[in-house]
């Protein structure tokens, strides 16, 4: 009973930074057909940020705003220094062109902040709360990752639901050229939207670092398990990359605490392939297919 | 009143040139631009609300020189595009289409003076309104007609720019749109640039008539002389 209540929290954590990756993801995916491959080490550039800043004496709080800041703001320039520069026509030009942004990001930090193992300050608590005599895996920055995943989520939602300027944004996803007939910057709004899943992005990085270390791979096996969670979900549901990650979060803890840890990442590689085999729609069936 | 005024108006994709010196004045009204699959009517129209560069020529809307205006500004100088194909959004509701209309009206035109808000868009299409929050993708092809031409007057154009909006549709609902169409012209000063292949139904209510033939003016007078032009109507429009 005790390890299904920590092996349920503890996957429910992480399934929550991994919803927000693949949310991230998904973002991108959705407006400019892109995979991002370069967005964990983007991430992680932001991490170093915050530590460059927390290092130097300043709070976490201050550290955590300018890397979210900074992530908006790297997205922002990545997209409009490279990104719309790049002929989609070919799929393949947009992969190479992320997976090669991914080893100069890799090759930066190293040169900037060092390959050395940092370690991240949390802004909470890592030990869990003690309810009567047994410790529940709960921690206090558990349920600040799980808060903080769920505003950035709420976050978006109002906007893309609720505002003009997410209302342009969707239109510009689904059909950029009536978009620009009806007099939407298109091109300022894909912009926009690299940002904010950049910002998405570093939030999750954030959230991988609290009370742990940073390096600079350190947030590449989250590629993998943010991938796998926005295929879950179908790449092109925002909705389905949050189940996707949940879903994710708890299976491989499930894994992890009666399997054996040793077996996480093949156990995330095998949900991928089973879901690109058997439903490669993504396992929310009824998310309609996107026309062409 | 706008007048549109093109010169020498030329276009190639490649090596195929589907726009050869084209030039024509648009005083306002609605001025038919008819002419065979592949006569140049998309490419014409699409040129001028800046989605195909042009090799050449002029287009000047009023003050404004349209080949230097991108796309996404033609809403702000008066110029809607309903393109071929409509350009529904499909996965946005109807309101949501219409509301992206209302947002690329330009400031000036917002507000106390405008002759299209969402209230006359439902006067004019009830149907709309009884839709409003459905997905545009539930729609049938005559409300998509409908939507996108309610969502083009909302953004308070002065020319408004039809590619085939008989496509596909029923006469009756064709005729229906089509006397709409020649209401507001008549009843809000709209000027309307109306490319078909349907030319009977396009001469019912053109003041104007321009007949395009492999990417060259063909012909251009008066919708009533056209329609009396056997010969014409023969060589260009299989009518
Ligand atoms: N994107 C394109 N690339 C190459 N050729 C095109 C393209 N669009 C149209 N054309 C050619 O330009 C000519 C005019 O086409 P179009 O403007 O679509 O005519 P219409 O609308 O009158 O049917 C045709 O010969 C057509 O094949
Ligand atoms: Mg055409």
């Amino acid at each position: 009973m005790q390890q299904l209540l920590t092996t349920t929290l503890s996957g429910l954590t992480l399934g929550f930074v991994y919803a927000a990756f693949a949310l991230a993801l998904v973002m991108i995916w959705r407006s400019t057909r892109i995979v991002n491959f370069a967005q964990a080490p983007m991430a992680m550039i932001t991490a170093y940020v915050a530590l460059v800043l927390i290092d130097a004496g300043y709070s976490y709080w201050i550290g955590f705003a300018a890397a979210l800041l900074a992530g908006f703001l790297l997205g922002s320039l990545v997209e409009w220094l490279v990104i719309r520069r790049v002929d989609a026509s070919n799929p393949i030009n947009p992969v190479i062109l992320t997976l090669g942004l991914f080893i100069v990001f890799h090759s930066l930090a190293a040169l900037i902040f060092g390959s050395r193992f940092r370690s991240f300050p949390a802004p909470f608590g890592l030990r869990g709360f003690e309810v009567g005599d047994t410790t529940v895996a709960l921690t206090g920055f558990g349920i600040f990752t799980i808060l903080a995943v769920l505003v950035a989520v709420g976050g978006l939602v109002l906007l893309f639901r609720f505002t003009d300027v997410g209302l342009r944004m969707r239109a510009s996803a689904f059909n950029p050229e009536v978009s620009r007939l009806l007099g939407v910057r298109v091109g300022r709004m894909l912009n926009l939207g690299w940002a904010l899943a950049a910002l998405v992005g570093s939030l999750s990085g954030l959230l991988i670092a609290g009370g742990g270390l940073v390096h600079p791979s350190y947030m590449d096996p989250v590629v993998v398990y943010g991938f796998v969670a926005a295929v879950l979900g179908g790449l092109d549901s925002p909705a389905g990359a949050v189940l996707g990650g949940l879903l994710l979060g708890l299976s491989l803890s499930f894994v992890s605490g009666y399997l054996g840890s040793e077996l996480v990442a093949m156990a995330a590689l095998v949900v991928l392939m089973a879901v690109l085999l058997v439903r490669p729609g993504g396992i929310f069936g009824g998310i309609a297919e996107r026309r062409v | 009143m706008t007048t549109l005024t093109v010169q020498g108006l030329t276009v190639d994709y490649g090596p195929v040139r589907a726009l050869d010196g084209v030039g024509f004045e648009v005083p306002g009204g609605i001025t038919a631009v008819l002419g065979a699959n592949g006569a140049g009517k998309t490419t014409l129209l699409r040129t001028l609300s800046g989605l195909v560069p042009a090799r050449a020529g002029t287009a000047r809307l009023d003050a404004t020189d349209l080949l230097r205006t991108p796309a996404e500004e033609m809403t702000r100088v008066g110029l809607a595009h309903v393109p071929e194909g409509r350009g529904v959004i499909a996965e946005l509701t109807v309101e949501e289409n219409l509301h992206l209309g209302a947002l690329g009206a330009r400031a000036a035109r917002r507000g106390t003076a405008s002759r299209f808000d969402l209230t006359r868009v439902y006067e004019l299409f009830p149907v709309l309104g009884e839709r409003s929050g459905q997905l545009a993708h539930t729609l049938s092809g005559g409300e998509r007609q409908m939507l996108v031409v309610g969502r083009a007057l909302l953004a308070e154009p002065s020319i408004l720019l039809l590619d085939e909006p008989s496509l596909g549709l029923a006469p009756r609902v064709v005729a229906q749109i089509f006397a709409l169409i020649r209401e507001l012209v008549d009843r809000d000063g709209l000027t309307v640039l109306l490319a078909e292949q349907n030319a009977r139904s396009a001469l019912s209510i053109a003041d104007r008539a321009l007949v395009l033939g492999l990417g060259r003016v063909v012909a251009d007078e008066s919708a009533a002389a056209l329609a009396g032009d056997d010969r014409l109507r023969h060589a260009y429009l299989g009518a």
